[in-house]
């Protein structure tokens, strides 16, 4: 009845994961399309994270992938088998849901012995398994605490026991971390990871906060109004950001608007009557966007000598002291905002410097303006 | 416990009782209607016509007397178990729906609220009796005519429509208080619907249908209106036989003893059913 069915007699071995297939999958209500043709390939015992803002499609797709939401057009995959159409009762797969959704009546132990109880495993091979997924989570000395007894956080990581108790090959969750404080959510991020280590599991995780997605996927598909913008590690979308939306998402970043000027090989944008260099070359004109990040940038008084390099005059608009170094923001002379941050010691500015935000041409990202889809880069 | 303790000054303290006098207006008003007639009643159950016991005496020497205590019981019974089958999924459906639809289910359960228990019952007795609505339909299809006026059914269906009310909103309560994102979590570790309803809805609202329960059984045993109207002589209550000791017999003494056997023996079985009831978990923090 299970798909996973025949895996479940040898836990803790090699990878356990299943791949996933998501193919042009779309979801309508009405007339607001929820999801518009999402197309995603997750690797077995991949770590993936569904990034974006809320109302982006992310929860969706997971809910679609759950079973809870059934798409409206389009083909998925788990483990190579087709599952459109297939109750979420016999999908085998695990969920972990932002509100824990801890059975209220049910102590620990048996909150973590229902998969189990309802999969037909009993006596010693059941407390066996929930005393060894406790153990994983490092709740096994909670089993016979009812779930209002315990803290978020805890509830968390039973509910996570629960989900991987029965050895799903792939687990899904929804902004686990969602209701935590700060310091929890860090710690409980590196459990996650060492879990999904440890497990071999296919994980796919949602959530809002770009930090999480950072610190704990392989891969990371950007949500944008129920279409994914652009797939790829951490570091692909910080360097490489594929458009302006994922560039402003990932990572602080000054986004600089002006008119392309061509001349010759060249590529000049000119910002507020300077000009600026960049590497990239524009087929055509049309009004590009700069994508600078703030440890690209550096900060001089007016007037030094900038080594050839751009050169944007502005105000110091805020200056935060953040221990390891200090942000800025400078006002320029266009009435946009550049964001640098600087690890030096020496460079102390104070709000109402007159500055000059250096930076080389090569280090500018070029983008096309969301929604004028007309610029082509090559 | 050190000299550090902050210590209420004494002038708070004097005035520390002022919340309790809110209630003060209620206690009163308890005590005059229901305290003072209760214990008349005891006293006279054990005074008339003489002092002893000679009423109770009488109650349990009596077969009827018996016969009739044990029958307010298991109508009582009765009227409860179809207000849980039939409160359950109404119930259920007012969580469900929209705002506006709750409305409407809400007014349906309240207007009953707002006739009068007579004439409600009256109208049970156009509907159930011989040449009755209920009848007619029947006997025009064919099936034949059902006894429904003057039998335990008659009474125990015109008892449970006056105490729905009193069963549907307990449970409405409770389960509106129920996160269906947690059937949701039940399918995905592989229970069917069926099944997650079984070990995880059900459960969970189950202090609501104890409450609600509770709450109709109580109100049955003391029914009088209705069975009176509806009922025949092998459908009599014990509220009934009280009239009858009381206000055609003038028997105060008796009527008095019967009205204490009904509290005590209502006061046991709450007592035996408390252990069942009391939650066996705290509330689970709501998100």
């Amino acid at each position: 009845m299970n798909p996973g069915q025949d895996s479940r007699g040898n836990p803790g071995q090699d990878s356990r994961g299943a791949a996933i297939d998501l193919r042009s999958i779309s979801k309508a209500y009405g007339s607001f399309k929820a999801l518009d043709g999402v197309s995603l390939h997750i690797k077995a015992g991949e770590f993936m994270t569904l990034l974006g803002p809320s109302g982006s499609g992310k929860t969706t797709t997971l809910n679609v992938v759950a079973g809870f939401t059934e798409a409206s057009s389009g083909a998925l995959e788990v483990g190579g088998k087709s599952v459109v159409g297939v109750p979420a009762h016999k999908r085998n797969i695990g969920v972990v849901f932002q509100h824990y959704a801890l059975f209220p009546h049910m102590t620990v132990s048996r909150n973590v012995a229902y998969p189990l109880a309802l999969r037909g495993v009993a006596g010693a091979e059941r407390e066996r398994r929930v005393r060894q997924a406790l153990d994983m989570v490092k709740m096994a000395d909670f089993g016979h605490r009812f779930p209002s007894e315990l803290s978020g956080g805890q509830q968390q990581r039973v509910a996570l026991a629960r989900a991987i108790v029965f050895d799903p090959p792939l687990l899904l969750m929804d902004e686990p971390l969602g209701a935590l404080d700060k310091k929890l959510r860090e710690w409980l991020q590196l459990e996650i990871k060492r879990i999904h280590r440890e497990l071999g599991t296919t994980f796919v995780y949602v959530t809002h906060d770009q930090e999480e997605a950072l610190v704990l996927s392989d891969r990371i598909a950007v949500f944008n109004r129920g279409r994914i913008e652009q797939i790829g590690t951490g570091r692909e979308l910080y360097d490489e950001p594929a458009t302006l939306f994922v560039g402003k998402f990932i990572g602080d970043s000054t986004v600089l608007r002006g008119a392309a000027a061509i001349s010759g090989g060249e590529t000049a944008i000119e910002i507020a009557g300077q000009k600026v260099a960049t590497a990239k070359r524009l087929a055509n004109g049309g009004s590009p966007v700069m994508l600078l990040r703030p440890e690209k940038l550096t900060l001089a008084r007016r007037g030094a000598d900038g080594d050839g390099r751009n050169r944007l005059t502005g105000r110091i608009g805020e200056a935060i002291y953040l221990g390891s170094g200090s942000k800025y923001e400078v006002d320029l002379a266009d009435g946009s905002k550049a964001i640098v941050r600087s690890t030096l010691e020496a460079d102390n500015f104070a709000i109402g410097d007159e500055v000059e935000v250096l930076f080389a041409g090569a280090d500018v990202k070029l983008l096309a303006d969301d929604d004028k889809a007309d610029l082509t880069l090559t | 416990m050190s000299a550090s303790e902050p210590t209420i000054p004494a002038a708070e303290r004097r005035w520390a009782w002022r919340p309790y006098a809110l209630a003060l207006p209620a206690l009163v008003l308890l005590l005059a209607v229901i305290g003072y007639p209760l214990l008349t009643i005891v006293a006279r159950s054990l005074s008339e016509p003489e002092w002893g016991l000679q009423n109770y005496i009488w109650f349990f020497s009596v077969p009827i007397n018996l016969t009739v205590l044990q029958r307010t019981f298991v109508i009582s019974t009765w009227v409860t178990l179809v207000c849980v089958v039939s409160a359950y999924p109404y119930a259920y459906l007012m969580t469900a729906v929209g705002p506006r639809v709750r409305l409407v289910l809400l007014l349906c359960v309240l207007i009953p609220f707002w006739v009068s228990g007579v004439v409600r019952t009256l109208s049970w007795v156009i509907l159930l009796q011989d040449s009755g609505v209920i009848n007619s339909v029947l006997r025009s299809l064919g099936l034949g005519g059902v006894r429904l006026i003057r039998t335990q059914t008659g009474v125990v269906i015109g008892m449970a429509q006056v105490l729905l009310p009193f069963m549907i909103l307990p449970l409405y309560s409770v389960m509106k208080g129920i996160d269906l994102r947690l059937m949701r979590a039940a399918q995905s570790l592989g229970a069917r619907p069926f099944r997650a309803f079984f070990t995880i809805y059900l459960p969970l609202s189950l202090p609501g249908v104890y409450a609600g329960a509770i709450i109709v059984f109580i109100l049955a045993l003391g029914f009088y209106i209705t069975p009176a109207l509806l009922g025949g002589p092998r459908s009599t209550m014990l509220s009934t036989l009280v009239q009858t000791q009381v206000l055609s017999l003038l028997q105060w003494g008796r009527g008095g003893a019967m009205g204490v056997v009904l509290l005590v023996t209502t006061f046991v079985l709450l007592a035996l059913a408390a252990p069942v009831m009391r939650s066996k978990y705290r509330e689970a923090g709501r998100h």
